[in-house]
């Protein structure tokens, strides 16, 4: 095979991988099974990393596997499986069929080495201290999560709303209008910034953004430095064309030393099908001379007892805190949400803050749209990661869905029955909001929605039924929050678990069947 | 003006313009057409699978085309309100469902419809309830109502609290209305049975639980009859309704009942029930407003038991 074909094959992978992750995202049909949602991120780095920090080993050995692939490869990752850097390399590729830019614009670029390691040193620290928000802002797939959940869905949905409508005018029913949920505009924000930043780094300077950002292609810099396979320059017939350089995204190849700066390369191949005498190759190290390994050799150790000592730390030192909010607005009884509700299999609120690294893929996927970005509900160290809100929806009662999708294991994948007694919050009853206490009328769509009859309608006054909570069988699910008609407060809310419990079951009472024999009229 | 958004126009203009036409049709639905040539007010049947006592229902009743003619349009309301399989007997039994649909084509309907605003997310109700497969399964549409884009504002001249409600554009449209409630206990109005179940054919909801739950019901009952109730009682929840834990909430009474009067057919369900119609406030209510006979004594009905 011919190296030039790698470049080939480099497009055809990632263009298809990109697509099925932006899929994941995109769907609003809830038909793409668990499994898919497994096997395709199984390999992000960050998603991977923290959920074998949390406890899933087995199963989420991705970035281990990253790290043997960039070792052996060097950095493919970036080129061939990180969802953000291949969406740059579309921009740079559109950008040069619009603006007819250029194809050989590149140049050299300084490595930028203290903004590098700046922001490498912060996401460490963001991972051992369990302040996952610093990580959520620099993961790149939870960055490209966000865009595509937050920023190209809605227009998807639009786009099959308009669709449906004409459909519909057409008496065809097989699609049908997905409601879209109000925005949270401090999280689109963050997205837009960010997709600025990329569109412009991409366009103009290729991938500048994964070499001075992006904490991850630091890290794995770290290793491609040393790895196995490497682009080589051969100085013997290299002419100093430069062309190479030009094509080079990363800028990282440097043709007045006639060398290519490893920890920068993000294996794009697209040197290699330029050179007019394919003086640059893609080949083992060991097919170079000896003198030079042997002393790269040594740091190559000293790297790796780094990394090791740096994966103890992060088992032992990790460290979370909480912070009480206030959801509800003020006036006549405003509710007051003291703990906000995180999704059932997060297990308490201190372990989903710091495992969670808001790419909304469980915000997509959430069929009753309860999941919503937080802004201030967790306090700032949950800025951007999904809450409970029950204004949107309510936690469907036989749904799991977040646990499927969720790929850093900060929502665990609990079995439906588990789910259906883990009491991520308790129902509180404000009397004084309820509309049979204030207007004297029936009502119960608190108690009507209720899946375990935590709340019930008991006698009150007048001949009329009031609900009563049984906290030790609700779940806090929140279907009675979203049912409550009182307006502008509701009259009954969830009380978030910091950490959650298990709910009792329900009693079952048989009932002795008393069926006349006669009509009864 | 750009040449896209021209088209854009002419299209939204021509949908427009197609939809006003369809619009057309809605005095004659209003009409409420009294069936003087049904044989009795009310047939209720006992003892017998859910199909097959309908079958004689329709047959005490002259047949489905007392109700259906040759190429109508036909909407099929069940109650899909919840995410829960068959035998918990929250929602109607998908096996009537199919039954009533395979009797609308037979007297030559030219489309059924079936749909149901949920309470619980709509896509999980309608699989899991079995409901979509059985409508599908005899040739029906299965459509959505979980968007209030499929919704449109009606007045209720009649109604005392509720004056104003938004309607699913199937119910506005379509020939014949077909009511098809499942008999259970409700924690506030008692019991739901025909006129609760039309709850699922308006978009707010809340509005009428703010409202005096128990007259908007009736209020809404003044607004459109449905041509046909049929009234699922073979699985009865006795308790924990509307949305039940488990199938100890259910009493296995196998009835059906079928009635054009929607006050007649939900004082029968009462009795079937155990209470007395008084005690469903809204049915008292809806009596008042002339909507229907509670007085069941005043009915010619017609008992089989199978």
């Amino acid at each position: 095979m011919k190296l030039a074909a790698l470049k080939k094959v480099r497009v055809v992978f990632s263009i298809l991988y990109f697509l099925s992750i932006f899929t994941l995202f995109i769907d609003f049909t809830q038909l793409i099974p668990e499994k898919i949602y497994d096997s395709l991120l199984f390999f992000q780095f960050i998603p991977s990393l923290l959920s074998f920090i949390n406890g899933f080993a087995i199963a989420a050995t991705g970035f281990l596997l990253i790290l043997v692939l960039t070792i052996i490869f060097g950095r493919v990752y970036c080129s061939f499986i990180c969802p953000l850097g291949i969406l740059q390399d579309i921009f740079s590729y559109l950008s040069k069929k619009i603006q007819r830019l250029k194809r050989y614009r590149y140049v050299y670029i300084k490595p930028f080495r203290w903004i590098r390691y700046s922001f490498l040193g912060i996401g460490i620290l963001g991972i051992l201290t369990g302040i996952t928000v610093i990580v959520s802002f620099l993961d790149p797939y939870s960055i490209f999560g966000r865009i595509s959940s937050g920023l190209i869905r809605p227009l998807f949905v639009k786009g099959n709303n308009i669709l449906t409508a004409i459909f519909q005018k057409f008496d065809i029913y097989t699609f049908y209008i997905v409601d879209l949920k109000p925005l949270q505009w401090s999280v689109i924000f963050v997205s837009v910034f960010f997709l600025l930043l990329i569109l412009s780094f991409s366009v103009f300077k290729g991938r500048l953004y994964c070499n001075t950002i992006c904490p991850v292609g630091t890290f794995l810099g770290l290793f491609s430095k040393f790895s196995w396979f490497k682009i080589k320059i051969d100085k013997n017939t290299c002419t100093s064309c430069r062309l190479c350089e030009r094509v080079c995204k990363a800028g990282c190849i440097n043709i007045a030393s006639q060398e290519v700066e490893y920890d920068r390369c993000v294996n794009c191949f697209n040197c290699l099908t330029v050179c007019p005498v394919n003086s640059v190759q893609y080949i083992p190290a060991t097919k170079t001379k000896n003198v030079r390994e042997t002393k790269k050799n040594k740091s190559k150790q000293n790297n790796r007892r780094q990394f090791f000592a740096l994966l103890a730390l992060i088992f032992t030192a990790r460290k979370t805190r909480s912070q009480t909010i206030e959801v509800s607005n003020t006036a006549t009884f405003p509710a007051k949400r003291k703990v906000a509700v995180s999704p059932p299999g997060s297990v308490s609120i201190d372990d989903f803050n710091s495992a969670c690294t808001a790419c909304h893929l469980c915000v997509s996927a959430c069929p009753t749209h309860v999941l919503q970005p937080a802004y201030t509900d967790y306090g700032f160290i949950g800025f951007m990661q999904p809450v409970l809100d029950n204004h949107t929806g309510f936690c469907n009662f036989d749904c799991i869905k977040c646990g499927e999708v969720c790929p850093t294991g900060a929502i665990d994948l609990l079995e439906l029955d588990k789910k259906r007694q883990t009491q991520i919050g308790i129902a509180q009853f404000v009397k004084q909001n309820c509309i049979v206490e204030t207007e004297g009328t029936d009502c119960g769509a608190c108690a009507e929605h209720c899946p375990t009859k935590a709340v019930r309608m008991v006698p009150y006054q007048d001949n009329l039924v009031i609900p009563e909570v049984t906290d030790n069988i609700c779940i806090g699910c929140g279907a009675c929050e979203y049912a409550c008609p009182t307006t502008p407060y509701k009259a009954i809310y969830v009380e978030g678990n910091a950490i959650h419990q298990i709910a009792q079951k329900p009693e079952e009472e048989q009932q002795k069947k008393v069926v006349e024999d006669d009509f009864p009229f | 003006m750009k040449r896209r958004d021209f088209i854009i126009k002419s299209i939204n203009a021509g949908i427009f313009t197609g939809a006003a036409l369809s619009f057309g049709g809605y005095g004659k639905i209003f009409a409420n057409t009294v069936h003087s040539s049904l044989p009795y007010d009310l047939v209720a049947v006992r003892d017998g699978e859910p199909d097959m006592m309908l079958d004689k229902a329709l047959k005490a009743m002259g047949g489905i085309q007392n109700f259906v003619k040759k190429g109508q349009t036909v909407v099929v309301k069940p109650n899909i309100g919840w995410d829960v399989s068959p035998e918990r007997a929250a929602d109607t039994n998908p096996l009537l469902i199919n039954r009533i649909i395979t009797h609308c084509f037979t007297a030559g309907a030219k489309e059924v419809y079936v749909f149901d605003n949920t309470c619980d997310k709509w896509s999980a109700c309608y699989k899991n309830s079995g409901i979509e497969k059985a409508a599908k399964d005899a040739g029906a549409k299965v459509v959505p109502g979980h968007s209030e884009s499929y919704y449109q504002r009606v007045d209720i001249p009649k109604g005392k609290n509720l004056k104003q409600a938004k309607v699913h554009e199937l119910i506005l449209n379509s020939d014949v209305f077909i009511n098809v409630p499942v008999l259970k206990n409700h924690g506030s109005a008692r019991i739901t049975v025909a006129m609760k179940n039309l709850m699922g054919i308006v978009w707010d909801r809340r509005y009428w639980h703010r409202n005096n739950l128990n007259q908007c019901i009736a209020d809404f009952a003044t607004y459109r009859k449905p041509d046909l109730n049929i009234i699922d009682a073979y699985n009865v929840m006795t308790k924990n309704g509307p949305r039940g834990i488990s199938t100890a909430d259910l009493i296995k009474m196998k009835y059906l009942i079928v009635s054009d009067d929607m006050v007649a057919a939900d004082a029968a369900a009462a009795k079937v029930f155990g209470i007395e119609p008084e005690e469903a406030k809204y049915i008292p209510m809806a009596n008042q407003l002339g909507v229907g006979q509670m007085d069941l004594t005043k009915l010619n009905i017609n008992r089989i038991r199978v």
